[in-house]
């Protein structure tokens, strides 16, 4: 179960403005979180608490298909982000290196900026603590929810390797 | 019911039954990453415990990103790829001198043909499509995948089809018609769907202008756009294809989610206004817009067209004097050609800069980087906020033709005006 405070986002966050290119010479997941949201929201990674969700609107995490950008955002601490859509690359990244992400339009509008909010992931199940408030998300394929029952996508494909 | 060309290419490549929405793996023809996104890919490709890359033939590294290095760390990275390529038997391995912008190389050296599947950990990895092929971007933990296993998991697209008719207007480009699309439909006007670009105009339009068109599919939420192959596609790969290669077309009765249809005869240069790629204009609503800086190449618009039409509109004239102007051809190849035909003369005599192939300013990583307050008019593709530098510069997204008439007049100006003045 998730739980946390929610930090609210608006349409079209570009992965420019989540982790700026200028600190792509990194891997480092620490020193990526530390500029996520730079330009829109500095210090955010000061400001968030573990466990925190984003809820953002419409096409989150467009633009570049830098995986520095879910990366930040996981090493900021935040356990989830709920959006009414996601950027394609970006969704695949997330899932990827197993940071949870969720679509519900409703969620999305309804949510607002500090509100408490817990997540049941397997369900698909988004709760507004603040404003007691149900959403239900759209089920992602089973493919996806494998490869996120394995941990991420390096540790399915090593399953693969190994079994092959 | 018919198939797209994107199913039918899909299809080729895949046990799995392609219908639209279908969850499919495919083989892949071809896996690339650059400076920025390999070093995650090899990192992850070492985790899953891969001895050897699937095909070493099928691979392609490409430092394009902060290269020639703009610091230490920049280095580190670059070194670590160029150790991995040498590593794992990487053929296809670019150095600084001997590439450029891999989105410009790629298709320039004949490694990305029709009816292939192609990704690269890039978003601008859709521009093969204009060669009618599937080509689409991925994060390095997905290419790190297909480096392991020779396939990769997709969603299989639904198709929009975009036509277009007319007899395009001097100056008017694919540019041009990549941003009013943009500007019709929206930065997720296309998400995770196929574009398909056809009709008359497109017959019509040269290789390098439907590279443009493709490269921004990515700017509308695309997953991939793509154009039928004809006699300019063939004439373009003649002597140049590394493989053979399948050429696909959609069918008559193929189901489109969504068909748009345009008259472009009367459409003006087009610009896209900061902070979106879908905040557009004709070029004559922005008369006055004065601009510090000038850049004309990068992935989107940095070929062998791109220059000609620039030094067209440069020879003979100077750059307004409170502007600066970086060109920057998009490979070693391009940079060659152009002068040879002189383009590079006619632009240090304009008083441009003349950079060696790199993406660096376009995402403002070096190499033309904006201050606090400064305005950029460039034919990159992207124009978020602090995309070229600091947060409170502005972008505007235009054609090569658009972008030196107004390094002449130191202001957005079309080209129609410069050249008459």
């Amino acid at each position: 179960m998730i739980k946390g405070k929610a930090w609210k986002f608006g349409n079209d966050i570009d992965t420019d403005v989540i982790i700026p290119a200028i600190y792509l010479n990194t891997t480092d997941p620490e020193e990526l979180g530390k500029h996520c949201f730079e330009p829109i929201f500095p210090n955010f990674k000061e400001r968030v608490s573990k466990g925190d969700i984003i809820v953002a609107g419409k096409n989150f995490g467009c633009g570049s298909s830098r995986q520095h950008a879910p990366i930040a955002i996981k090493a900021c601490g935040i356990s989830c982000i709920v959006a009414s859509s996601f950027a394609r690359i970006f969704f695949r990244n997330a899932i990827n290196i197993g940071l949870p992400i969720l679509e519900s339009e409703e969620a999305s509008e309804k949510i607002e900026n500090g509100d408490e909010v817990e997540i049941d992931l397997e369900k698909g199940i988004i709760k507004d603590l603040t404003k007691n408030l149900e959403f239900k998300a759209e089920p992602l394929p089973e493919s996806v929810l494998e490869i996120l029952a394995s941990g991420g996508l390096v540790n399915y494909v090593r399953r693969k390797l190994g079994g092959e | 019911m018919g198939k797209t060309i994107i199913e039918k290419i899909l299809q080729a490549h895949t046990k799995d039954e392609v219908k639209p929405d279908r969850l499919i793996e495919a083989d892949i023809d071809l896996a690339f990453a650059n400076d920025i996104t390999a070093p995650l890919a090899i990192e992850d490709f070492k985790l899953m415990g891969a001895k050897k890359v699937f095909d070493p033939e099928k691979v392609a590294l490409i430092p394009d990103h902060f290269t020639p290095n703009k610091d230490i760390k920049s280095a580190e990275q670059a070194k670590l790829v160029k150790e991995f390529a040498k590593e794992y038997g990487i053929k296809h391995y670019f150095e600084v001198g001997r590439g450029g912008i891999e989105h410009v190389l790629l298709h320039e050296e004949g490694l990305t043909l029709p009816g292939d599947v192609i990704i690269g950990a890039d978003s601008h990895s859709c521009t093969y499509g204009a060669l009618g092929c599937f080509a689409t971007g991925v994060g390095s933990t997905d290419l790190a995948a297909a480096w392991a296993l020779g396939k990769l998991w997709f969603k299989v697209p639904r198709t929009m089809k975009f036509i277009y008719h007319g007899k395009l207007k001097r100056w008017v480009g694919g540019k041009d018609i990549i941003l009013f699309t943009i500007g019709q439909i929206g930065v997720d006007g296309a998400l995770y769907r196929a574009m398909e670009f056809s009709g008359d105009v497109i017959r019509e339009l040269p290789m390098d202008d439907r590279f443009t068109i493709c490269n921004m599919v990515i700017e509308a939420g695309g997953k991939c756009g793509v154009i039928e192959p004809d006699e300019k596609t063939i004439e373009y790969l003649n002597g140049r294809a590394k493989r053979n290669y399948r050429i696909f077309k959609s069918d008559p009765d193929a189901e489109y989610e969504k068909i748009y249809e345009w008259d472009l005869s009367e459409l003006e240069p087009q610009v896209a206004m900061p902070h979106s790629p879908a905040n557009v204009k004709g070029v004559s609503q922005l008369r006055g817009v004065k601009v510090d800086q000038v850049v004309i190449g990068s992935c989107t618009n940095g070929r062998l067209r791109d220059l000609a039409i620039a030094a067209e509109i440069l020879k003979g004239k100077k750059v307004h004097p409170d502007v600066r102007v970086i060109i920057f051809p998009g490979t070693q190849r391009v940079y060659k050609e152009a002068l040879k035909l002189g383009y590079i003369e006619t632009f240090i005599e304009s008083g441009a800069a003349v950079s060696t192939p790199t993406c660096g300013p376009c995402l403002g990583g070096h190499m033309g980087v904006l201050a606090k307050g400064e305005t950029c008019i460039s034919t990159t593709n992207r124009n978020f906020i602090g995309r070229m530098g600091h947060k409170d510069s502005y972008v505007y997204l235009a054609s090569p033709a658009v972008a030196a008439a107004s390094a002449i007049a130191g202001e957005i100006a079309s080209p129609e005006e410069v050249m008459k003045g």
